[in-house]
């Protein structure tokens, strides 16, 4: 295609654009963080590391911080299982039905997550299970299913099928050749995928609040139940800069096993 | 050529044929595989959506607030006749269809540098980092986003845009708007990137050489093909975009959208009358998705 000069810069100039607007106001954030006084006003009045300091002392962060990971981690568990699963039999099998099955996995995120969240929250209170940390792990693995799905599926197309006939033509039982071809070539990308759903649910703050009752409280129900309040302003700024300190680096490492040649 | 070989068609022990490669017919070990997954996905998922739409029918104990199986349809009239939430559903969707043209507007020449400007190298980079922020927290960019939009009052504590320029849109609908946009702008950039790499030189070099201008190949060969691309990108930042009510109350001001009624009823509480409002959002992406899947969107989900 016959670009001139100038449309090639300014097709340049959009996209070095877009990435600067991207990152401005994570890096805002940041920079507000040390903010040394209790405003998202700019300019910043001074520099301080007092609102990183007292960070721990908040006890309401700490242990939402600690609910997060802890929902996160188990999240990512049932995801990884149901997702690879999933990507197994939609990759290996040929049967009816298979593309109704695909768009229901990407359903809860195609789906507003108020939707998800109160669509779950009401049957969870119709069959009278109480909501809690399992009804969040119960919400957050749904729309989790799909991120592990959809790594493993991608490096399983990948895979050319004949190292498994190859391993089965070498007398292997179809769980030697998973434990021994298939396993170590899919590896990364399970990890990924786990990865992925570790951060998405880690910040998910829809569903969460449908699905959880009173006495769960996340990281980002935390920062949403205080980004008003002036006295806690402060340390909202500190806490998201957390969360994009966590999750940057994981994503970025997740991306990089994803795409990560098989082996 | 190799691959040529690789196709013939090959003959197994009972003589038939078999195209699909490697691809065996339902065995158990298929309904080993799909039957924890699907139940997931159909009794605790699907099931719980059916539910709701159910229970949009029951009415409201007046006494207890909790709902009856006794049926009505008095929450579905109320959530569908009264002007005030069909103006209501009427901006939300609204919001949704610009802040999904403004992903579009952005990410079309960007995934189109990327994708067919940049050096091997820079492409990767930029694809990374643009993907990146998808994972950096939803609150976290839209809390960022209102320390950005902030307007100032005459103490001078506006945001960065105010402080910097001394301007910003304030909190309300354009504010929302741009939000979302900066929210669910890598959804709308990675299928369109995606269908962009796929995209055969050769056609673009055809256009050419038969005379159409840049515009003009990017408006008859490059769009028709991308289409499948923009409407499986669309799907998201169109849907995320419509439910959305966080952001809303982050840089919203005094804006409301579908979501923020469903909050309201839900904490009232009345759960029939949240589930009924809830028929709108699920109504509209249905519809939604049978026209984007008449784009092809499924096939680049």
């Amino acid at each position: 295609m016959q670009l001139s000069p100038l449309g090639r810069l300014a097709l340049r100039l959009v996209t070095y654009t877009v990435l600067g607007v991207v990152y401005l106001p994570l890096a805002l954030i940041f920079v507000l963080s040390f903010n040394s006084a209790k405003s998202i006003a700019w300019p910043p009045v001074g520099f301080s590391t007092r609102w990183w300091q007292g960070f721990l002392d908040v006890e309401s962060a700490r242990e939402a911080l600690f609910s997060s990971t802890r929902l996160a981690f188990v999240a990512m568990l049932i995801a990884i299982l149901l997702g690879s699963m999933l990507a197994f039999a939609l990759q290996r099998y040929e049967f009816y039905g298979k593309n109704i099955i695909s768009f229901l996995a990407v359903l809860p995120i195609a789906l507003p997550g108020i939707v998800t969240g109160v669509a779950l929250r009401n049957t969870f209170v119709r069959f009278g299970w109480d909501l809690g940390f399992l009804s969040v792990v119960a919400g957050h693995a749904t729309f989790c299913i799909v991120v592990a799905h959809n790594n493993v599926i991608a490096r399983l197309r990948r895979i050319a099928p004949n190292l498994r006939e190859a391993s089965a033509d070498l007398g292997a039982t179809p769980f030697q050749t998973f434990h021994l071809v298939t396993w170590p070539l899919i590896r990364s990308a399970v990890l990924a995928g786990g990865i992925l759903a570790f951060a998405l649910s880690f910040d998910e703050v829809v569903v969460t609040t449908f699905t959880a009752g009173a006495g769960v409280q996340t990281l980002p129900q935390w920062i949403l139940n205080n980004f008003s309040r002036p006295n806690v302003l402060p340390y909202v700024t500190v806490t998201a800069t957390l969360v994009m300190l966590v999750s940057l680096p994981i994503a970025w490492l997740a991306q990089r096993l994803g795409d990560s040649n098989p082996g | 050529m190799g691959e040529r070989l690789e196709q013939a068609p090959r003959v197994n022990d009972s003589g038939r044929n078999f195209a699909g490669r490697g691809k065996p017919r339902p065995a158990f070990a298929l309904w080993g595989l799909l039957t924890a997954p699907l139940a997931w996905l159909v009794i605790v998922y699907v099931g719980s959506l059916a539910l709701l739409v159910v229970s949009a029918f029951f009415s409201l104990d007046d006494f207890t607030g909790k709902p009856t199986t006794e049926l009505t349809i008095g929450n579905i009239s109320e959530a569908f006749t009264q002007g005030e939430y069909i103006s209501l559903v009427v901006r939300s969707v609204a919001v949704a269809i610009a802040a999904t043209l403004l992903c579009f507007t952005l990410a079309m020449p960007t995934a189109f540098y990327i994708a067919r400007l940049a050096s091997r190298r820079t492409r990767r980079a930029l694809v990374v980092a643009l993907i990146l922020p998808l994972w950096t927290g939803y609150l976290v960019k839209a809390f960022a986003l209102r320390a950005v939009l902030a307007p100032g009052s005459e103490y001078g504590d506006g945001g960065f845009m105010s402080g910097l320029v001394g301007w910003s849109p304030g909190f309300g609908y354009v504010a929302v708007t741009l939000t979302l946009a900066y929210l669910w702008f890598p959804y709308m950039l990675l299928p369109i990137y995606a269908g962009l790499e796929r995209l055969p030189n050769s056609l673009l070099d055809a256009s050419a050489d038969l005379g159409a201008g840049s515009m003009r190949t990017f408006r008859l060969v490059m769009l028709p093909l991308l289409l499948p691309s923009i409407a499986a990108g669309s799907i998201f930042t169109f849907s995320l975009s419509l439910g959305d009510y966080i952001t809303v109350k982050i840089v919203g001001g005094t804006a409301q959208m579908i979501g923020n009624i469903i909050e309201r009823a839900l904490l009232a509480p009345n759960q029939p009358l949240a589930a009924a409002f809830t028929l709108w959002p699920m109504m509209i992406m249905v519809a939604y998705l049978a026209v984007m899947g008449r784009a092809g969107a499924f096939k680049n989900l």
